[in-house]
């Protein structure tokens, strides 16, 4: 009886065996690309949450991948969780960095545990040879694009309120720096410049702030959408014109539909594109296994005035719904 | 006899706001004795000891210790000159061990376990404390927390242990451990002072009795030479001679009145088991001494502690009381004993406090206008005699006569068929005493129930048809007509012939 | 004279005394420093409307979502001795529902918004019962009880919207969060209004005051007079509930988005400010509303004030922590004591001089 019982043990001991080795036989030969990305919380803004549902989309099981996601808009957060990726043993570390600094370490990890990394939306300040391909929005030069069309208006002064994004973030830093390049030279009084961090009712405080101040301002420079938003609902409830017919200037950044639904209205003034869609590009690179000559790899994007958007613009264009 | 004073008190004076605490009192305590220090509520025992442990500085006399004069000034003073206190509650920490809580805050810096350990099993053989150093304290029986907390006295050296209520949540066999160990400190030559309400136990362990009352000392008595009545009288103040000579009361005729309440086995979490019944028009009383269960009685019967059984009919109706709204539904008032913790909403204006329990009654949905509310607060202010700045001032500002008056009127306004009124005159004048008094009989005349309890027994037997009396959490005894006399309700409390 | 005297010192207005003069300080102080600062002007806005603007109008219309929730968290206080401080998380979570509900449906109409507001004010008022319960029955301290939808709130409220901060484009919730056409003052002011005025009538055909101050007073006494203070606990969380949506759904309506993470971020804090500045006790018991509603608007004006004197909105938090350090000292038991003690002493040595002055 006893044997027998021992007997029925070892049975069981070696059928689980069995089972665990074909289980992990059966994950490694199926053949999906297991890959880990490291982003910004969809929360963030309507490009954010349009990026996200690309890298999902493209990145999907049918694809043939294994998705890991990490979202948080915290730079040391965002670390431990590339080095939990690669402990885990992805086959891609897909990266947009919540700062641009602070990743040398993470990516020589990378390297050394044969990961391969793309940095996508965000640049990271590295060496190019840490990572595979950099699919990025030229941030400074959608800057200079929005500042040169402000310009353009030749208004008699320039008296700004400059909203900017999380400080340290590559889109914040580009299109901070055109800017203040014009601050710099005289051309534009900045009469504030603050940062509310990608977030609409800070915009708005910042801006009410300056109204009951009693400062006089005629364009308000956000560095995104949502921002631009809180932005205008200050001037909304303190009784100040915007617009094409206003008193001042609206700028803001990604181009959302119901953004671009605001400069149709002609309540806006500007908006300038930031494309979130990488994912298809990366996808395309990781399948031909080639590795591209150039490693910038800088999406194409302009920006739509109020008074030439049209609606096929806004379905071409514009994220969201 | 010839035995050793350990601590001699005298003339110890203390005077509160408005309260001559203590006056000119003395007491006396030997080594190896075990005294009993008795007095009902508000007779200065508590005063007493809080003084000898140094809470309280006192205003006159001087305490000696061993014939030495000792000036005590703070808890640790008294500490330090051998005067150890156990209180009712424990004051130990229940998560740490039984060593640890022996030694805690009297060692320096640095921890000696093993050390402590050795020496608080010693102590604890010794005077055969069926527990071990290194349990928890909170995993022992309270009993067994209670001795822990005495050998740490034990320890620190004290001549003097205060046991103050020791025995009031121990069982039985508990409570004879509790004895064993006090016994063998008294034949190790401590004296100790035992505070209690519970009578037995003075006749079993103690030696000498001092009763106190008003802040009085009245005598000094050696136990066997005191019978039990003679200390009831004594703790409340008549002479048992004259109490015997006081007139009978009025006889009344409660017979044929229709029976209003009965309740059969009731009992609640705070309160054994007991029958009642009260008829219309009806005044009665429980009486007993403090902590004899009578005021857990009628909370009870307004279903204010979590009723645990029994049946409760009212005008021959079964009704379900097990909580005090539905008390108050079904025609009950009840005045709590503690007026400020159970009675008055201090911040609340005259009027507001007034209106309380009629507004409960009438629901949230029907609010009662303010015009309506100043009316009914006027017409009892003047009914009652409220004496207060004007119907918005807050209760709490008031003297405790006229807080009694204004709950007085909560509750009349509502009504009431049976109304419960737990010590309405305690800590208040003499005069609206009386008022209250009258009030009470004249509202029986109108047909109102209503049970009155008082610690002064005279004031019950003035106003009472029938006395309920009970000793430790049981009815002993129920007198109406010839027996409603001092000397039969001392007796009955006493429950000794006299 | 005599008697008018020692009531003023006493505090003649009683609860309301403190945060009188702290909006008293805050008028005299904008007037000398610059009395253009309560100028009240029209303008037209984008939509042709025209609407008053003015230092004044943006406190008061700022203030709204503090205001409301002031309301309600002196309820909580008097019946509880203590605050909810998931507050801003769960206006949070019923931002989200208003929102979600809005999106489901093909156009926003007059309808949907009504429905939207009361699955929002329903889900508000479960999580307010939710931490009832933890205190009134659990009897968990009220911070602690609050911590934990505090800590979650946002989480749920991410989840509501798959974590996307959607916006609703609607000339009705619009007018919700900014002006209805041809009326110049902003709809949440309006709102604050409603409220207190429901607040008002709620007391007068209730007699909940009553029965909110016994509990938070001497609970053991209430429950001896027949009153369940368990019920009137989760009441009073319940109404709260219904207070945290309807600045939430105003919070949403102002940018016509919802963003979980920062809808009413801190508000909390402030709301708690606002009862402690209105003069209830913090630990219980008597209240007045009012008085809570004045201490959000103190807050506001102090924010506004801060703006007006040019601090960045970032550092503002900062003064305004100075000022209410000042504000809830001078509040204090102790400072009053004291004071009353120097005003007795100085009306005795008025007395003293004005017997002698009559002498001479």
């Amino acid at each position: 009886m006893r044997k027998f019982r021992s007997l029925l043990l070892v049975g069981l001991l070696v059928v689980s065996c069995l089972f665990v080795l074909t289980a992990c036989g059966k994950d490694e030969g199926d053949g999906k690309i297991k890959v880990g990305v490291v982003n910004n919380p969809p929360s963030e803004s309507g490009y954010r949450e349009a990026n996200v549902k690309d890298m999902e989309k493209v990145f999907s099981e049918a694809n043939g991948y294994e998705l890991k996601t990490f979202y948080s808009d915290k730079n040391d957060a965002q670390l431990q969780a590339a080095k939990g990726f690669i402990t885990d043993g992805v086959d891609y570390l897909l990266i947009s960095a919540a700062e641009t600094t602070g990743w040398d370490d993470v990516l020589k990890e990378a390297k050394d545990a044969g990961v391969k990394v793309y940095l996508f939306d965000r640049k990271i300040a590295v060496d190019e040879s840490l990572y595979e391909a950099a699919v990025v929005s030229d941030m400074a030069k959608e800057g200079d694009t929005a500042v040169n069309w402000l310009l353009s208006l030749n208004l008699p002064e320039y008296k700004v309120i400059h909203i900017q994004g999380a400080m340290g973030s590559d889109a914040q830093i580009g299109r901070t720096g055109a800017l203040d390049a014009q601050f710099a030279s005289g051309k534009m009084t900045k009469i504030v410049q603050q940062t509310a961090g990608w977030d609409e009712a800070e915009a708005k405080k910042i801006v009410e702030s300056v109204i009951n101040s009693g400062e006089d301002f005629n364009v308000i420079y956000a560095e995104n959408d949502g921002m631009a938003r809180g932005a205008v609902a200050a001037l909304d409830e303190a009784g100040i014109t915007h617009g094409v017919d206003g008193k001042v200037v609206i700028i803001g950044f990604d181009c959302n539909k119901w953004a671009l639904r605001e400069l149709l209205a002609k309540k806006w003034n500007y908006d300038g594109q930031c494309s979130p869609f990488q994912a298809q590009i990366i996808s395309d690179l990781i399948k031909s296994g080639k590795s591209p000559a150039n490693k910038m790899i800088i999406n194409e994007e302009k920006g739509f005035d109020a008074k030439t958007i049209t609606q096929g613009d806004i379905d071409t264009y514009g994220l969201g719904d | 006899m010839q035995e050793e004073c350990l601590l001699t008190m005298r003339q110890i004076d203390k005077k509160f706001p408005g309260v001559h605490a203590l006056n000119n009192v003395d007491f006396t305590l030997r080594k190896g004795e075990i005294h009993a220090l008795m007095g009902e509520n508000g007779a200065g025992k508590s005063t007493l000891i809080k003084v000898l442990t140094g809470v309280y500085p006192m205003d006159g006399g001087e305490i000696k210790l061993e014939g030495q004069r000792v000036l005590i000034h703070s808890p640790q003073d008294a500490q330090n000159a051998g005067i150890s206190t156990v209180y009712q509650e424990i004051t130990l920490c229940p998560n740490l061990t039984v060593a640890e809580n022996m030694f805690i805050g009297r060692s320096g810096v640095v921890i000696r376990r093993k050390e402590y350990e050795k020496r608080a099993d010693e102590i604890l053989s010794r005077l055969g404390i069926p527990a071990r150093s290194t349990q928890l304290l909170g995993k022992c029986s309270l009993a067994i927390q209670q001795m822990v907390a005495i050998a740490r006295a034990v320890d620190m050296k004290c001549k003097v242990l205060i046991l103050d209520e020791p025995t009031s949540s121990l069982d039985d066999k508990e409570v004879q451990m509790l004895f064993s160990l006090m016994r063998d400190l008294k034949s190790q030559g401590v004296g100790i002072i035992f505070v209690t309400h519970f009578l037995e136990q003075v006749y079993e362990v103690s030696d000498r009795i001092t009763v106190l009352r008003n802040g009085e000392l009245v005598g000094e008595y050696l136990t066997e030479e005191l019978p039990q009545v003679q200390l009831v009288s004594r703790m409340i103040g008549k002479e048992l001679e004259e109490l015997s000579n006081l007139g009978e009361t009025e006889e009344k005729q409660d017979e044929e009145k229709e029976v209003f309440y009965e309740a059969k086995n009731l009992s609640s979490s705070d309160a054994l088991p007991f029958d009642f019944t009260i008829r219309k028009g009806e005044v009665n009383g429980f009486t007993g001494l403090l902590g004899s269960g009578r005021s857990e009685s009628v909370r009870a019967i307004f279903g204010a502690d979590k009723v645990t059984g029994g049946t409760v009919t009212i005008k021959d109706k079964r009704v379900k009381i097990t909580r005090p709204v539905e008390a108050m539904r079904n025609g009950i008032g009840y005045l709590a004993e503690d007026r400020k913790r159970d009675g008055i909403i201090a911040e609340l204006s005259v009027r507001e406090n007034i209106i309380l329990a009629l507004q409960v009654m009438n629901g949230v949905f029907k609010p009662i206008s303010r015009s309506e509310s100043e009316a009914f607060a006027d017409e009892y202010i003047k009914v009652l005699n409220i004496k207060t700045a004007s119907r918005e001032t807050p209760v709490g500002s008031l003297s405790g006569g006229n807080q009694q008056k204004v709950i007085l009127a909560r509750w009349l306004l509502t009504h009431p068929d049976y109304l419960i009124l737990d010590e309405p005159t305690r800590g208040i004048d003499v005069g609206t005493k009386l008022e209250i008094q009258k009030l009470v009989l004249k509202l029986a005349e109108e047909g109102m129930s209503i049970t009155f309890i008082s610690s002064e027994v005279e004031e019950m037997l003035r106003t009472c048809s029938r006395l309920i009396v009970m000793r430790d959490r049981h009815i002993v005894g129920e007198l109406t007509g010839n027996d409603l006399n001092q000397t039969q309700v001392m007796k009955t409390i006493a429950g000794g012939e006299a | 004279m005599e008697n008018k005297r020692k009531k003023f010192l006493s505090g003649g207005l009683g609860q309301l005394t403190i945060p009188l003069i702290a909006i008293a300080i805050l008028v005299i102080f904008n007037l000398i420093r610059d009395p253009g600062f309560f100028g009240i002007g029209i303008s037209h806005n984008n939509d042709g409307n025209a609407v008053l603007s003015g230092n004044i109008i943006t406190i008061i219309n700022g203030a709204s979502e503090l205001a409301i929730l002031a309301m309600g968290m002196t309820i909580v206080t008097a019946a509880c001795g203590g605050q909810d401080i998931s507050v801003g998380a769960a206006a949070a979570i019923a931002g989200s529902v208003f929102v979600k509900v809005l999106k489901s449906g093909s156009s926003i109409s007059v309808g949907t918004v009504l429905l939207a507001f009361a699955f929002s004010c329903v889900v508000a008022m479960i999580f307010g019962a939710f931490n009832g319960s933890l205190v009134a029955i659990f009897r968990i301290q009220p911070m602690i009880a609050t911590l934990i939808l505090y800590t979650c709130g946002r989480s749920i409220a991410y989840w509501i919207n798959g974590g996307a901060t959607p916006t609703v484009d609607s000339s009705i919730i619009k007018a919700i969060g900014g002006f209805i056409p041809g009326i110049p003052v902003p709809t949440p002011v309006f709102i604050v209004l409603l409220m207190a005025i429901l607040f008002k009538l709620l007391f007068r055909f209730t007699s909940l005051e009553l029965f909110t101050q016994s509990v938070g007073i001497n609970g053991a006494a209430a429950r001896l007079n027949g009153i369940n203070p368990t019920l009137i606990k989760l009441v009073s969380f319940i109404i709260l509930g219904v207070c945290v949506s309807v600045s939430g759904c105003i919070g949403v309506s102002r940018l016509g988005l919802i963003n979980h993470e920062t809808l009413l971020l801190d508000i909390e804090m402030d709301a708690i400010l606002a009862v402690a500045i209105g003069g209830n006790n913090l630990g219980g018991g008597k209240f007045r509303i009012s008085g809570s509603i004045i201490g959000a608007y103190v807050i506001q004006m102090l924010t506004i004030t801060l703006y007006a004197m040019k601090v960045p909105s970032t550092d503002v938090k900062a003064y305004k922590a100075i000022v209410i350090i000042l504000l809830v000292v001078i509040g204090s038991p102790v400072v009053k004591a004291r004071f009353s003690k120097l005003m007795a002493r100085i009306s005795e040595n008025w007395k003293k001089a004005t017997v002698k002055g009559a002498e001479e």
